[in-house]
């Protein structure tokens, strides 16, 4: 065992060790690298499907996604743009790149993001030739994480078709219940806006079915205030004059 | 242990000698990887295979590593053997990857992978080692499985996402614990299960080293 112990011994060791473990590791890395970048795709486009109410299970998620269109929307002006490539486009990446993206001032930041990409990609279905959902990105702070999804809406820019969220790490069995099916059901046909194009949504301890603006309210998660502030929050700001407001007005008026 | 063979290293870590309930080692992620069954057994698969492997390439080479450097050489095999792992992950079991995060890199930290290359693999052959990496996995799941079948049937009312008990969310009789979810449980239970071990076999019942300050045994750090 002794001769191990000299010094080019033990710098050949090393040295060849390395050398074969960056083959192995590199290896696996670019063999797979493929087959994870198409789990990745197809991960996004269920989240999609998801949050716009189709049921995916068993079904060729690709066929399904073909329906919807990637369309690019500049936020700040409300309309679509070829700036960036939609199917290239890493929103996520963008909103971290201070080229593509604005930092926020903290009276607006509702949702604390901090950051705010300038574009963003949305989804469109059409059925002979009129708007059926638009699919948009959703971002923000629950508790202790960032919860991203997705939010739906009806051909009509203001009711909800669906909501979901893909990514989050909230306390499972509280806050964790936003991944609760029979809780996003709840969203489907409320008002984000009412007909002056107010932001009206709004998660509430139970709602009254007999108010006359149940229509804009939301049961909150019980036992997760913070997260249900979030969402809240996530969602009146992405709907709103630094999210997708301003584009979802000019939907309204048939300007884009 | 007494004698070196093929069936005992395979058989006692299980019970006898588990890594978990005896040797108290790899606690952080059967905490964190336990709140449902399928996730829980492809981490077991992981570090099952992780350990067999390392053990298998250490004991390999054991004659040509310096002992200077012999801790490096089994954090890189370690490592790498993680990494391959993960990535095999993500490319064939995508949404348990996701679940699994960060934990299947810090199999590189267990310290049941890294004790057994020290402990086992550097003075036996390849062949014994692989086996004891197989058997000291297996003591780490038997333990694992037994933790999540628990947390996940009270705790959600399910196995491998399954229904088994209605729960009254969805209209059934079953309200779930949510304490169960959380990593405080597993906690509890593999208190439980080294409680139950131990009236089994009280000859796993350490004997105290120190009258006044039995918390400092030595051998108890739970990484």
């Amino acid at each position: 065992m002794s001769s191990n112990d000299t010094v080019q011994k033990t710098v050949k060791v090393a040295l060849l060790l390395c050398l074969v473990c960056s083959i192995v590791v590199s290896g696996a890395a670019v063999i797979l690298k493929p087959v994870q970048q198409a789990n990745k795709a197809l991960d996004r486009k269920t989240n999609i499907l998801a949050a716009a109410g189709i049921e995916t299970k068993g079904q060729d998620i690709d066929a399904l996604f073909h329906q919807f269109t990637p369309k690019v929307v500049d936020l700040d002006a409300g309309v679509y743009t070829s700036a960036v490539d939609a199917e290239t486009y890493d929103q996520r990446k963008a909103a971290k790149n201070p080229k593509l993206s604005d930092a926020l001032s903290d009276d607006v930041d509702i949702a604390s993001i901090n950051r705010r990409e300038r574009y963003a990609t949305v989804y469109l279905l059409k059925k002979e030739g009129k708007l059926e959902r638009i699919i948009i990105p959703v971002h923000g702070y629950g508790l202790w994480s960032t919860l991203y999804g997705f939010l739906a809406l009806e051909g009509d820019g203001k009711t909800v078709a669906g909501l979901g969220f893909y990514s989050h790490a909230e306390t499972p069995g509280l806050g964790g219940e936003v991944d609760n099916p029979r809780w996003k059901s709840q969203w489907v046909g409320k008002r984000i806006f009412d007909e002056q194009g107010q932001t009206q949504i709004e998660l509430v301890k139970s709602v009254d079915p007999s108010d006359p603006r149940a229509v804009y309210k939301v049961d909150a998660l019980s036992g997760a205030t913070l997260t249900s502030n979030g969402v809240e929050n996530l969602i009146r700001f992405w709907v709103g004059e630094k999210g997708f407001g301003s584009y979802l007005a000019n939907l309204r008026a048939g300007e884009v | 242990m007494s004698e070196v063979t093929a069936k005992s290293v395979v058989v006692t870590p299980i019970f006898e000698n588990n890594p978990i309930a005896l040797q108290i080692l790899g606690i952080c992620s059967a905490l964190a990887v336990t709140s449902s069954l399928q996730v829980t057994l492809v981490m077991c698969i992981a570090l099952t295979l992780v350990t067999a492997f390392s053990n298998l390439s250490i004991a390999a080479i054991r004659h040509h590593i310096p002992s200077s450097i012999r801790i490096i050489v089994q954090m890189i095999i370690i490592a790498s053997l993680v990494i391959v792992v993960d990535q095999i992950l993500k490319a064939y079991a995508y949404s348990i990857s996701k679940q699994l995060s960060v934990f299947v890199g810090l199999i590189i930290t267990n310290c049941i992978v890294m004790g057994r290359a020290e402990a086992f693999a550097m003075k036996n052959p390849p062949g014994l080692s692989f086996l004891d990496g197989i058997g000291n996995g297996l003591g780490y799941s038997v333990v694992l499985i037994s933790v999540a079948v628990i947390r996940e049937l009270f705790g959600a009312g399910k196995l491998f996402g399954i229904e088994i008990f209605s729960l009254v969310n969805d209209g059934g009789w079953y309200v779930p614990n949510g304490l169960l979810l959380l990593p405080p449980s597993a906690f509890f239970i593999i208190g439980l299960l080294i409680w139950a071990l131990r009236s089994w076999k009280p000859n796993q019942v350490e004997a105290k080293e120190y009258e006044i300050a039995p918390q400092t045994t030595g051998m108890q750090e739970a990484h």
